[in-house]
């Protein structure tokens, strides 16, 4: 498929998982994802690979930790309420070294919440989730080509590091219509899978395993997986930036809402405020050198997100205090409009004529 | 002179960390003795669980995987269904497969997945102290249930294997026990032809259910343990073919 084709958020990530090689799709309904399994119970059949509808997330996370050991490529998908209960096996995954991919489209929580768009899983994602020192990639799509863009990078991010990848969008994207192409971009020189559990035909045993018992040995285990950690951080943040060179305020946004900012941002330049913006890609490893630099020339920093705070936290570890940093946000499936935005940036401008 | 008893060769050799008069060795042997007769072990992936055998990779010398507790079915599922020349098998106990488990071993029955299941019943926690289990026998008496377990406070003993018997999806579930030799030797007919059907291609899920004693947790010497599970446990829990 090179063609543009107009497809939702939700079935055109199944196709490019299926194009990147999944060999297999665990999951259980939950809106607003629901057209990512449905779509798959077709396709993946037709493709001769797996897809099976679970009795729960609990079963969904394992058997992708179960698929994922023998070094097929796999996934599962979810919504909040799902991925909260995948935490353990992610735990478990990432404990144990296994690649896999998880996408969460979010909605409106804490508990049952509701099915609207929301990026309240920010914190969950990025921190980690589950219990024990652990990160995963994390990566926040903010269109449906961009979605399809990533799925083969989530994969190959998984197998290249032995890490669960987290593709962290929002019902908007999901659900939302776009034009897409399907490319086949070149793909990365990958480890081989020695470690995979085939059968231990001809070779000593393979074990995958996150206990270790010995005195200090989860301990290393835990250093190893920090040193692999910081190898990612140095390698792999992706970020987009847009007009900060001349710009008096930065507004960050990831996802859907980076594409409200755009929005209000082109409408702020036309009437002349100096305003420009940046995008993380990776939500983890978080973009904090690229925020970092833009925070010596520029004074005041805006965050917009759909919750009540939680990139911002990361925003103001990278700006470490040299600049103000404020923030506008719309928990539990409340979407900021253009309007809303602007009227914050044209506030903080006039804050900024009064200080003057 | 001629060797008559050697040691399988998918069990290493190594001292275990099993306690004395435990079941667990016993039914490592006989898994690992299948193994080996059927010719298995260059396409067999074990499941380890979580609870005393979660070690079990260091004395079966085969592919194996450590789970989180319960989950095994289903990490079994994710297996054969994306590696179905693969023999898998999960090896769990009771407080793994009948309690925090329960979803994943009826849904994975349910389903009929093939795959072949090993489960220890010792009536009893083990590694976390000897605590009620779900199989833990009425009147028993266990670190939660100091004054016996009473079936109004604490309900019954849970009967899996009758329980998984009723799906249609499950073809073969047979009880055995590890407290008699000549017991033994039906508890190693019965896993040879648990692995026996899934390495024949048979459509469903088969799974041994071995009583085992656990003198530490049931605090008895062996030899006790071994009378309780004669006059005791074999009455809940009696043994045979339920099913296949």
């Amino acid at each position: 498929m090179s063609e543009r084709i107009l497809m939702c958020g939700n079935e055109a990530l199944a196709e490019s998982a299926i194009i990147a090689g999944l060999d297999a799709y665990f999951g259980y309904p939950i809106t607003p994802q629901n057209e990512i399994p449905e779509y798959m119970s077709k396709r993946m059949p037709e493709e001769g690979r797996v897809f099976l509808q679970c009795e729960s997330e609990l079963a969904s996370i394992n058997m992708v930790y179960g698929a994922a050991a023998t070094g097929k490529r796999v996934m599962t998908t979810s919504s909040s309420p799902g991925i909260s209960l995948m935490q353990e096996g992610i735990s478990y995954l990432a404990g144990a070294e296994l690649p896999s991919v998880i996408v969460n489209i979010m909605r409106g929580g804490p508990g049952l919440g509701n099915i609207a768009p929301a990026q309240g899983d920010y914190f969950q994602a990025t921190r980690g989730g589950g219990h024990g020192d652990y990160r995963t990639i994390v990566l926040g799509p903010s269109s449906v080509q961009e979605l399809v863009d990533c799925m083969p990078l989530a994969f190959d991010l998984a197998d290249q590091y032995r890490i669960p990848v987290l593709v962290l969008a929002d019902g908007i994207i999901g659900q939302m219509m776009e034009p897409v192409v399907f490319n086949k971009k070149p793909r990365r020189k990958l480890p081989p899978k020695d470690w995979a559990l085939t059968g231990a035909d001809g070779r000593e045993q393979n074990i995958v395993r996150s206990l270790w018992l010995k005195e200090g040995a989860v301990e290393q285990h835990n250093y190893d997986l920090q040193a692999k950690y910081r190898e990612i951080e140095k390698n792999e943040v992706l970020c987009e930036q847009y007009e900060v060179d001349d710009a008096e305020i930065v507004v960050i946004a990831y996802g859907i809402a980076a594409r409200i900012v755009q929005g209000a941002v082109n409408k702020a330049r036309q009437e002349g405020i100096k305003v420009g913006w940046i995008r993380p890609i990776t939500l983890w490893p978080f973009p904090t050198e690229q925020i970092s630099k833009a925070a010596k020339d520029f004074k005041i920093f805006l965050t917009i997100e759909l919750s009540c705070g939680q990139m911002v936290d990361d925003v103001k570890l990278a700006v470490a205090g040299k600049v103000p940093v404020q923030f506008y946000g719309r928990p539990g499936g409340g979407v900021p409009t253009v309007e809303q935005v602007l009227d914050k940036i044209r506030q903080l401008t006039l804050r900024q004529e009064n200080v003057i | 002179m001629q060797k008559v008893f050697t040691k399988p060769q998918s069990l290493k050799d190594c001292t275990t960390h099993y306690c004395p008069g435990c079941g667990h060795g016993i039914a490592h042997r006989l898994i690992a003795e299948t193994i080996d007769e059927l010719g298995l072990r260059g396409r067999t992936i074990g499941i380890a669980p979580v609870g005393c055998a979660v070690l079990a990779y260091d004395y079966l010398d085969m592919d194996m995987i450590e789970v989180a507790h319960g989950r095994a079915p289903a990490v079994a599922t994710g297996m054969k269904r994306t590696n179905p020349d693969k023999i898998i098998f999960s090896y769990q106990g009771d407080g793994d497969l009948a309690a925090i488990g329960t979803g994943e071993i009826i849904h994975a029955a349910h389903r009929g997945e093939q795959i072949t299941v090993i489960f220890i019943n010792n009536a009893v926690f083990g590694m976390t102290g000897g605590q009620m289990a779900p199989t833990t026998l009425l009147g028993q008496v266990t670190t939660t249930t100091p004054l016996g377990r009473d079936p109004l406070k604490q309900g019954y003993p849970l009967q899996v294997s009758e329980l998984l018997a009723m799906l249609p999806g499950a073809i073969y579930i047979e009880r055995c026990s590890l407290h008699k030799p000549a017991l033994i030797r039906n508890a190693k007919k019965a896993v040879k032809h648990a692995f026996q059907l899934q390495a024949d291609g048979a459509k469903g899920l088969s799974l041994v259910e071995l009583l085992s004693p656990c003198p530490t947790a049931w605090r008895m010497t062996p030899t006790k343990a071994i009378e309780w599970m004669e006059n005791e446990m074999i009455k809940i829990f009696p043994l045979g073919r339920l099913k296949g």
